[in-house]
């Protein structure tokens, strides 16, 4: 995937000191990290609301920031649309206006027809309404859809479901993956949920203390990320069957076959699978008489060590990777090294539901 | 009800009343979007010298203006050899006492409903297009109107009403600066005057209850059932 976007910035935001680069291609980046962590800091410095102390940002070929040679484009000429938070709708304007605001007060007339962001927000019975009646998710959505209709060449989302609850977040997530797989924007995507991350993240930004500590693809980052009980990893998938009787969908990774709970998509459709590392166990031998209903074999890439009651494995299935997290005694009874076989087990129903096309 | 000449004096006032305010709300925007929005050495005073009119003694206040802008005074003289500008015992020299006298009253709800703006709307607005203009029209002033709007009926209340400052500095000349207030007031002293006097004292009290109820109306209208 080509690049689209270019930062490399340094700056102070009050005491707070941000120095981050990273590039981002197509498809959504997710910028991930801890509160404070400088995540709505850089997206403001993208957007050009605040103003880097030094750096360089450029979308393709196109300078939004240049420190060196001076260039510090305003807001409105960067194209960039910027979904926030809190969603910022103009409280005095009808949701019809606010989605058109670009266009008569923007003078931005290309981009996506109006009647199909409309479609694709689910808006079409909240044209007329005031802002001020809408609930947080119908807000959220209005926002998402003004800014696709300001014809943007990046879109920026800072925590956009993060004032929302479960029911709204769920409620939202099936647009922003229709939003990513049709529209083709690129998407900077800021959030410190990990469960959003997994499911529309193509790749990851991991930001900590305002200075960026890994990117690169979601497989990869993920297993780095998240809490000591939530870590995990992502894995790719093919739909191959489905088992109405038991309520079962299998799916191929890596050669292998791969049992979890119902999901209702076709033969063929590709996932991705959130798999924690607390949910995978190990054998040495091919266990016989389970109910265990996924064991992989897998290849033990790495084990980390330290003196905690726990150690993860990092493990290679069929050019995948997943991790698994084991009590130091098991490790050490089973004689587990580096470059073993083993088989990885793990439950059908522990993997999330919330998995994910792409 | 109104003879002919109780009609000129209410006429007389409200267009001493309207053109004070309608010429110091821009100067009052500017100073409250000023006071609002920027930082800099001299604030306190400038905000100091702002309340002024609210505290000193309206006599006072008469007095200077009397010393600035009558036609002797640095400003006035100034003014009247420029552009021909009279203020002394003109109905304009009222104007301009009415208009001193609401500017605080003018600034304070502005420069709230100012400080109060969420900033982030405009920010949001830059991002989707439109430049600092644009959107200090299409969403700044809007949803400052109703801020504006009650600066100007409180203004408008308090310039119908003045009455020291305008006595002092353009005297009280009936036809030319007699408003409401100063006529209320020559007649109460007259032995006769009672019931005429009683009579633009109800019209000024329906002129200020109407204004009020208009302008809660408009804002209410404006605010578009917000807040």
């Amino acid at each position: 995937m080509s690049d689209t976007l270019f930062v490399s910035v340094s700056g102070q935001v009050g005491s707070f000191p941000v120095a981050a680069e990273f590039t981002a291609g197509g498809g959504v980046t997710a910028l991930f990290g801890e509160s404070g962590a400088g995540k709505t800091t850089l997206l403001k410095m993208i957007a050009g609301v605040t103003r880097p102390k030094q750096g360089r940002i450029t979308i393709r070929d196109h300078v939004l920031f240049d420190s060196a040679n001076g260039i510090n484009l305003p807001p409105e000429q960067r194209r960039i649309g910027y979904v926030f938070q809190d969603a910022r709708l103009f409280p005095h304007l009808s949701v019809k206006t606010n989605l058109t605001y670009a266009r008569w007060a923007g003078r931005r007339s290309e981009g996506l027809p109006y009647d199909r962001v409309v479609a694709l927000l689910g808006l079409e019975h909240l044209q007329q309404r005031s802002p001020t009646t809408l609930s947080g998710g119908e807000r959220q959505r209005v926002a998402i859809g003004r800014a696709l209709l300001s014809n943007p060449s990046l879109l920026l989302m800072d925590e956009p479901l993060s004032s929302l609850d479960h029911n709204r977040r769920q409620e939202i997530l099936p647009f922003l993956e229709t939003l990513r797989d049709e529209t083709g924007l690129p998407i900077l995507y800021v959030s410190h949920e990990i469960d959003e991350v997994a499911r529309l993240a193509d790749e990851i930004v991991l930001l900590q203390a305002g200075r960026v500590t890994a990117s690169g693809p979601a497989e990869t980052i993920f297993s780095r990320l998240g809490s000591h009980d939530d870590a995990g990893a992502l894995v790719s998938g093919t739909v191959t069957a489905s088992d109405d009787a038991f309520g079962l969908t299998s799916i191929d990774i890596g050669g292998h076959p791969f049992q979890i709970a119902k999901l209702g998509f076709a033969d063929g459709t590709k996932l991705r699978l959130r798999i924690r590392a607390r949910d995978v166990s190990i054998a040495r031998a091919l266990p016989e008489a389970i109910s265990i209903r996924n064991i992989l074999p897998a290849r033990i890439v790495f084990i980390t060590t330290n003196d905690g009651p726990d150690c993860d494995l990092t493990l290679d299935i069929g050019g995948q990777t997943i991790s698994a997290r084991l009590t130091r005694k098991s490790a050490s009874e089973l004689a587990l090294k580096q470059g073993d076989t083993v088989f990885a087990l793990v439950k059908a129903a522990s993997v999330d539901r919330g998995v994910l096309r792409g | 009800m109104l003879g002919e000449a109780e009609w000129a004096i209410v006429l007389l006032s409200l267009r001493v009343a309207l053109v004070a305010i309608l010429v110091a709300l821009p100067f009052a925007f500017i100073i409250a979007w000023i006071l609002a929005r920027y930082s800099f050495w001299g604030k306190s005073l400038l905000q100091a010298v702002i309340t002024m009119p609210l505290v000193i003694p309206p006599v006072v206040t008469g007095y200077l203006l009397l010393v600035w802008f009558g036609a002797r005074g640095t400003i006035g003289g100034f003014l009247n050899d420029i552009f021909g500008l009279t203020f002394a015992f003109r109905w304009t020299g009222a104007a301009l006492a009415a208009g001193v006298m609401a500017f605080p009253l003018l600034v304070r709800p502005m420069r709230l409903s100012i400080e109060s703006l969420d900033r982030g709307l405009e920010e949001a607005a830059r991002s989707l297009g439109a430049g600092r203009v644009v959107v200090f029209f299409t969403v700044t002033l809007p949803l400052l109107l109703p801020g504006i709007l009650a600066g100007a009926v409180l203004g408008f209340a308090k310039a119908l009403g003045e009455f020291g400052a305008t006595i002092t500095f353009v005297s009280n000349i009936p036809g030319e600066t007699q408003t409401m207030s100063l006529a209320i007031y020559s007649l109460l002293q007259s032995p006769n005057g009672d019931i005429a006097a009683l009579r633009l004292i109800l019209v000024s009290v329906v002129i200020s209850i109407v204004a009020v109820v208009a302008s809660e109306w408009l804002q209410r209208r404006l605010s578009g059932g917000r807040s």
